[in-house]
């Protein structure tokens, strides 16, 4: 044997074993430390999982980010914020994700990125509606994906100033959730319109509705319109029961979420008619980046989507699309990439915003109707979430943690 | 006027729903003595069951009741099946174990239930005729209102019938009367129990089946339902028929009215009330007052001794182990650890209480709860550091206690357990809807700890330090002269009085004793969390606690350690394997309760005692 040649074999045997080391490193995946009230709130987190589950099939099928595949390490938080503590804890600690995202409930996401913050993690607020995980509570770890509660509320507040209505009452589940959403949309609505009256208030407990008196109690001060905010069996019990007494006849209601499946289609053929909501009408929108997330999502799950699995989704997306812009998956690079951030979801283009980290995702406004003996959206316009956050230098002033 | 009347006819719809699960909960009681948490259950399961059957059956309307009758039947077999299986070997038992067993049941209910009928809410058909409404005072009231508002009254006179008109009722009230005499007399007890445990499931199921043309099918039924139950039942007198549907007619009013004047307050109201009547009146207002009886009133079990050979050589021994614990495992582990730690003095806090004292309490969170809040909000309003804020921690939720205890203690068995779920509620409720101070369902961030305290290690060891600080102080007074005075007024109230012992004076002492170490415990459960929220407070919490005992054993001193342990890292780890953890954690509770009802220490003290012989 030649010395070139053992040259040659050594080499070609270095360069086998680089080879391999190589293969092992792209192959090692990326951990993603996902957690939500899976148990607690099923029949919303479910769909949100499915969601972020094609994304990352579909993601890992074209060769992953940067080489590597995407692995989601997924827990329950219980839809308690101690208990989600804990878990994002182990997520951190005991599995070594690079970062954190989901949560659905308020305040198991501002425990979250309480958590995030002490712990300089990334984590990815998708689904949580307070405003406060974007503003008063928010820090530079924690970026939230979802319009929030001022958005929605924005939105609807200018379709209610269309109308001729001046006397209103709101009717909001007594927590934060509710209480934020019925300020922001009285600021707002009396601000376009200042001779709107505030006639009646109703605050029932959340999922405790009790939905005959409260409706009489509404129905007695004899509003022109109501702002709704209930949700879940809270609304059912309300239609049934704001039917059933007449409350809606000759009135407007102008409803939040309620045009988003999770929330309307237990409804079927009972969802009220007429109502001006916020909402997915997953059924009608025909733009080529939803279709193509409808056909790959239907042909996965043999279901339809909600709005939660569009989020779960957009979610993979930022972060996928965060971590190949960062080059890496060190946290300050991470929080570097998601800043001003860039990404196409199946409806739209976001953008997530540098000043309150907050996405500029925004949702449809439509009129409720019902079709086939399921409820749906007509009449329903794109919002863009840009047109009605707050400018960001206002924005940045509403985050004393910078 | 009309609007009141309308309102009237509204409550007395609402009541009628309400008084359906309430005397079921009420009859089971009343004979039996069980207080039954899977109530709610049973009341879930007969909406989710009328559901499947009307949906099959059709929506006429004599289609529709038959609906409602199958669901209340197939309910009241499940109950029978659940008292066969479990709770017969209970009756003995303290109302310790009734609480946990049939919190067991509801655990295990509520995966099943979303196995089998799925996540979303189920919105059941309703029959034609029942729809709409009718004009009364020139306000429209909805037909299936008209219809429930008869349907009370109409089991309310059924009831009254088959108890006093029918053998079987006869027996019935005897046994309510005096379970033993009824036995001597040679009634077959078994049975008897067994059909009540049918006839208080089938209410519960009729009662859920015909609130399906309302309310959706759900899976928080069963919770949502059974705390008002429990307030219904004991105001209107454990065991009595009348007083229930009396009780269910207060409180739907005073949501119906209440609703108008302070909408923002409702959740409060009740347990307010409810307060009110077990302090003036505790047997409630159609109830009798049990008789003190010299008999160990609660059944607690022989009281485990000081075993000073063996105690302090192994508490000495674990606190060494758990000192040098931060060199075996990583930050998770020692933060999994801490909170074993901060549940391990709750749960001998508890023990002090229920174990020591003879005093069952369903809300023990308000303490831990009202220390998370006391530390939380000296931090969030006035900046406090950590030190002053555990301070504040113990003393807040020592306060509490005094005060609380002050009308608890007044009471005994099960009116004194409902009295305490009442201020844990209260407490809950404001922490829930007092908005501006507590902030909250949002609760309070940024609780972290000093930054000297910051790294997970230290902070372990000041829990360590503090918790076991505390944990033996507990123990020191449990052996102390104080202790055995508690211990001689469980035993018997009247013979401790008898020697000069102001019963009343030590119970109260005990309960301020016990609410001021968990308030300890919720401080620093606070910083180990960063946060606080209003779940702290809520019944789940309480009853984690409850169980804790059970799963360790309530009298064994190293018990509630153990149990806290189990029950704390048991589900952390349980929750990340599996996503059916609630009927895994239930069907461990039932092996518990059925084969070791001594717990963890107590079993193994029981081998060793054998071994010995």
């Amino acid at each position: 044997m030649t010395r070139t040649s053992i040259g040659r074999l050594l080499g070609g045997a270095v360069a086998a074993m680089l080879m391999m080391v190589h293969a092992a490193v792209a192959e090692d995946p990326i951990r993603l430390g996902d957690l939500n009230s899976y148990t607690r709130l099923p029949a919303f987190t479910v769909p949100y999982r499915d969601g972020w589950t094609l994304a990352v099939e579909q993601i890992n099928a074209q060769g992953g980010v940067l080489g590597r595949p995407l692995e989601v390490i997924s827990r329950d938080d219980g839809g308690r914020p101690g208990d989600a503590v804990t878990v994002a804890n182990e997520l951190v600690v005991r599995e070594r994700v690079v970062l954190l995202f989901g949560t659905l409930l308020s305040n198991v996401g501002l425990a979250v990125a309480d958590f995030a913050q002490q712990r300089r993690v990334v984590f990815i607020a998708a689904e949580p509606l307070t405003d406060a995980i974007a503003w008063e509570n928010g820090n530079r770890y924690t970026f939230r994906l979802r319009p929030g509660t001022y958005v929605q509320a924005a939105m609807l507040a200018e379709e209610a100033a269309k109308l001729p209505a001046t006397r209103w009452a709101t009717v909001a589940p007594n927590y934060e959730y509710g209480q934020s959403a019925v300020a922001a949309f009285r600021e707002l609505l009396s601000g376009l319109r200042p001779d709107v009256e505030w006639v009646g208030e109703q605050w029932p407990a959340l999922f405790k509705i009790d939905a005959g008196t409260t409706v009489r109690a509404l129905d007695r001060t004899r509003p022109d319109a109501i702002f709704n905010v209930t949700f879940g069996s809270d609304l059912a019990q309300f239609v049934r029961e704001g039917r059933d007494r007449g409350l809606f006849e000759e009135r407007a209601v102008v409803s939040m979420l309620s045009g988003e499946p999770e929330w309307i289609d237990p409804l079927g053929a009972e969802a009220p008619e007429d109502w001006i909501v916020t909402g997915y009408p997953w059924y009608a929108l025909e733009t080529d980046g939803h279709v193509a997330f409808l056909e790959a999502y239907r042909a996965r799950f043999d279901d339809y989507p909600r709005l939660g699995s569009v989020v779960g989704y957009a979610t993979i997306h930022s972060i996928a699309a965060a971590i190949e812009q960062a080059g890496s998956t060190e946290t300050e690079a991470l929080i570097e990439a998601l800043r001003g951030l860039e990404i196409e979801t199946p409806i739209g283009p976001i953008r997530y915003r540098p000043a309150d980290q907050q996405s500029t995702m925004g949702t449809f406004v439509g009129r409720l109707t019902v079709q086939d003996g399921m409820p749906r959206m007509v009449d329903w316009e794109f919002r863009d979430g840009a047109d009605y956050l707050p400018p960001e230098e206002e924005a940045a002033k509403l985050r004393p943690g910078g | 006027m009309s609007f009141f009347v309308a309102q009237l006819l509204t409550g007395l719809a609402n009541a009628a729903a309400l008084f359906l699960v309430a005397a079921g909960l009420s009859v089971i009681f009343g004979v039996t003595r069980v207080v039954n948490f899977a109530h709610g259950s049973f009341y879930m399961l007969g909406a989710y069951l009328a559901y499947s059957l009307v949906t099959r059956l059709g929506t006429g309307l004599a289609e529709f009741w038959l609906a409602v009758l199958l669901a209340g039947l197939a309910v009241g077999v499940i109950g029978m099946v659940v008292e066969i299986v479990l709770l017969r070997r209970l009756y003995r038992a303290p109302e310790l174990m009734h609480l946990v067993a049939t919190f067991a049941v509801v655990l295990i209910v509520q995966d099943v239930t979303l196995a089998l009928w799925g996540p979303q809410d189920l919105l059941g058909p309703r029959p034609a005729a029942l729809e709409g409404g009718i004009i009364v005072l020139g306000e429209r009231v909805p037909v299936y209102d008209l219809v429930l508002i008869v349907l009370g009254p109409l089991v309310l006179g059924g009831l009254w019938l088959l108890l006093n008109r029918s053998r079987w009722g006869i027996l019935v009230r005897a046994a309510t009367e005096d379970r033993e005499m009824v036995g001597a007399l040679g009634i077959d007890q078994k049975w008897l129990f067994t059909s009540v445990f049918f006839l208080g499931a089938f209410l519960a199921g009729i009662g859920g089946a015909v609130q399906l043309p309302r309310e959706p099918a759900n899976l928080m039924m069963d919770l949502n339902i059974i705390a008002e139950a429990f307030v219904v039942v004991v105001i209107g007198g454990m065991g009595s028929i009348g007083g229930a549907y009396l009780a269910a007619l207060i409180i739907a009013l005073l949501h119906a009215f209440g609703i108008v004047i302070l909408p923002e307050i409702t959740l409060v109201l009740v347990f307010l009330v409810m307060a009110v009547v077990l302090v003036a009146r505790p047997w409630g207002l159609l109830g009798r007052p049990e008789a003190i009886t010299s008999a160990p009133a609660h059944g607690v079990g022989p009281e485990a001794r000081w075993q000073g050979r063996w105690l302090v050589p192994t508490f000495a021994a674990s606190l060494a182990a758990l000192a040098l614990l931060p060199l075996a495992t990583d930050v998770y582990g020692l933060q999994v650890t801490t909170e074993v730690l901060i549940f391990a003095l709750f749960a001998v806090s508890l023990q002090f209480i229920i174990g020591v004292g003879g005093m069952i309490s369903f809300g023990h969170a308000a303490y831990l709860g009202l220390g998370a809040y006391g530390a939380a909000l000296l931090v969030h309003h006035l900046d406090a550091p950590m030190e002053l804020a555990l301070v504040a921690a113990p003393i807040a939720a020592g306060v509490g206690a005094l005060v609380f205890g002050w009308l608890c203690v007044r009471l005994s068995g099960v009116y004194l357990a409902m009295l305490t779920l009442a201020f844990a509620q209260i407490t809950w409720s404001a922490a829930f809807q007092w908005y501006a101070f507590t902030g909250g369902d949002n609760g309070i961030l940024g609780i972290w700890p000093s930054p000297w305290a910051a790294d997970p290690v230290i902070y372990y060891y000041v829990t360590l330090l503090l918790s076991s600080a505390a944990i033996a102080a507990l123990w020191r007074a449990r052996f102390a002269p104080f202790g055995y005075a508690l211990r001689a007024a469980r035993d018997s109230e009247l013979r401790a009085a008898a020697v000069g012992i102001d019963v009343r004076h030590t119970r109260w002492l005990a309960f301020a004793l016990a609410g001021t170490a968990a308030g300890l415990g919720g401080g620093l459960y606070a910083f180990l969390k960063g946060s606080v929220f209003p779940d702290v407070l809520a019944i789940p919490v309480s009853v984690d606690g409850l169980v804790m005992l059970l799963l360790g054993g309530v009298n064994a001193v190293l018990g509630p350690l153990i149990g806290a342990a189990a029950v704390t890292g048991g589900r952390i780890a349980l929750v990340a394997e599996t996503e059916l953890w609630r009927a895994v954690l239930g069907a461990v509770i039932v092996g518990m309760v059925l084969w070791f009802p001594d717990g963890i220490a107590g079993t193994v003290r029981r081998g060793f005692g054998r071994g010995r012989r």
